[in-house]
């Protein structure tokens, strides 16, 4: 269907609970919403989410194992989002699929959503057991996502280690959940700590933000309506880097200057005082 | 606590925890990466400083064999502070010499040489030795 091959990228991280599957639905947003025909694969067969973060919960007929089993064409498995219809979910099945599916099973979808897509982003298991490396089997290239904690960083050590070993790459980085203040005062693990301690190249940065958790309960990525939020920003971003594009990393002390001046101007107009 | 924390910071009597984490982290992983256990290691510290004292005096309290890691690299970093050089064993000398008895510069030294160390050696030095080890691939 289309010229150039798909771009096949892994969403990893090793640790749960860092991001994983927030960027993998906000990417998927940005990409179609750039003119990329876009499928994600919800690999996280054991706890399923992804359908629930891009608001599709309610339009699943068939899944990933429905097809590997030819009871349903790829295309009725394939649940394309209303608002950007560049954007394919297919389904993760259920928790049983764990106990039979292989890599080449893994391989083998992969290669069906390449043929209909520019980009397939596989939304990754945490850990690093089978889930994890039958994922990683079938993506060319990855993203590790990170925050910057002491448990996150190793895990992704760990997950950077294996990927290196099954020959995917480029594997670039996402810092997330980034808090400008702590980072000032050295409470918290800097940007550059953490590029350096895991030796990659970082593809995004994104600040710890509110409006994630609210736009989850909509089931509406933040890049849905470019509503201008940080995060929604950041992740636009990742998804022009993806593309090739120079875009300039934020300056999280700069973000950190708009926060106080924000703060005073609203104190300056509550207190009347200065 | 955290003003407790805020003044210890203040009055430089605790480093900032992102400084901690940076060092903790940087050491778990070291050992992470080489995929050798604790105790492996303890092993093998053991037996390197063994080899060491063959040859020279060793503090070993203050005898350090570590692994750092840096752009993903991993080394074996062992710190050892020499006391001085160990005399060579005399029964090594004896049977040279008698090997090779017409050396007239062996006969022209008469006596056997001080077993006491040069004091230029007695000058605690520092040896570093780093051994790099590649990312072990895991199987």
């Amino acid at each position: 269907m289309t010229a150039t091959p798909a771009r096949v990228i892994l969403i990893c991280s090793g640790k749960g609970g860092v991001g994983k599957t927030t960027l993998t639905a906000n990417l998927g947003i940005a990409l179609a919403r750039l003119g990329e025909t876009t499928v994600v694969l919800d690999a996280d067969f054991g706890l399923r989410n992804l359908d629930l973060l891009l608001g599709l919960e309610n339009r699943i007929v068939y899944n990933a194992q429905d097809v590997l089993e030819e009871t349903c064409r790829l295309e009725q498995a394939l649940v394309k989002h209303k608002q950007e219809p560049n954007l394919s979910l297919l389904p993760a099945g259920n928790a049983r699929m764990l106990d039979w599916l292989t890599s080449d099973d893994m391989k083998k979808i992969v290669g069906m959503l390449a043929e209909r897509a520019n980009f397939v982003l596989i939304d990754c298991p945490a850990g690093i057991e089978t889930g994890f490396r039958n994922a990683a089997a079938a993506a060319k290239e990855a993203i590790v996502i990170t925050t910057p904690e002491m448990a996150a960083v190793r895990d992704a050590d760990r997950v950077i280690g294996l990927l290196n070993t099954q020959g995917v790459a480029p594997v670039q980085m996402v810092l997330n959940r980034v808090r400008p203040k702590m980072v000032a005062n050295q409470e918290m693990l800097g940007v550059s700590d953490v590029t350096d301690i895991l030796a990659l190249p970082l593809l995004g940065l994104v600040l710890e933000d509110e409006q994630v958790i609210t736009s989850t309960n909509r089931g509406e990525p933040l890049t849905l309506n470019g509503s201008g939020s940080p995060a929604g920003r950041a992740y636009m971003n990742v998804a022009r880097r993806l593309r090739g594009e120079e875009v300039p990393l934020i300056d999280p002390s700069r973000e950190r200057r708009g926060l106080r001046a924000r703060l005073m101007g609203k104190i300056r107009r509550t207190t009347g005082l200065f | 606590m955290a003003l407790f924390d805020f003044l210890q910071h203040l009055l430089g009597l605790q480093k900032p925890s992102a400084t901690t984490a940076r060092e903790r982290l940087q050491l778990v992983l070291a050992h992470d990466r080489s995929d050798l256990n604790p105790e492996l290691l303890e092993r093998m510290r053991r037996e390197i400083l063994e080899v060491v004292q063959k040859y020279v005096e060793i503090d070993i309290e203050s005898g350090d064999v570590s692994l750092a890691t840096d752009d993903r690299v991993t080394a074996l970093v062992a710190n050892l502070p020499i006391r001085r050089a160990r005399p060579l064993p005399n029964h090594s000398l004896e049977t040279r010499a008698s090997a090779n008895p017409s050396d007239p510069e062996v006969l022209a030294s008469g006596d056997t040489p001080e077993a006491t160390p040069s004091p230029s050696a007695k000058a605690m030095e520092v040896e570093e030795v780093a051994i790099a080890i590649d990312p072990a691939p895991s199987p």
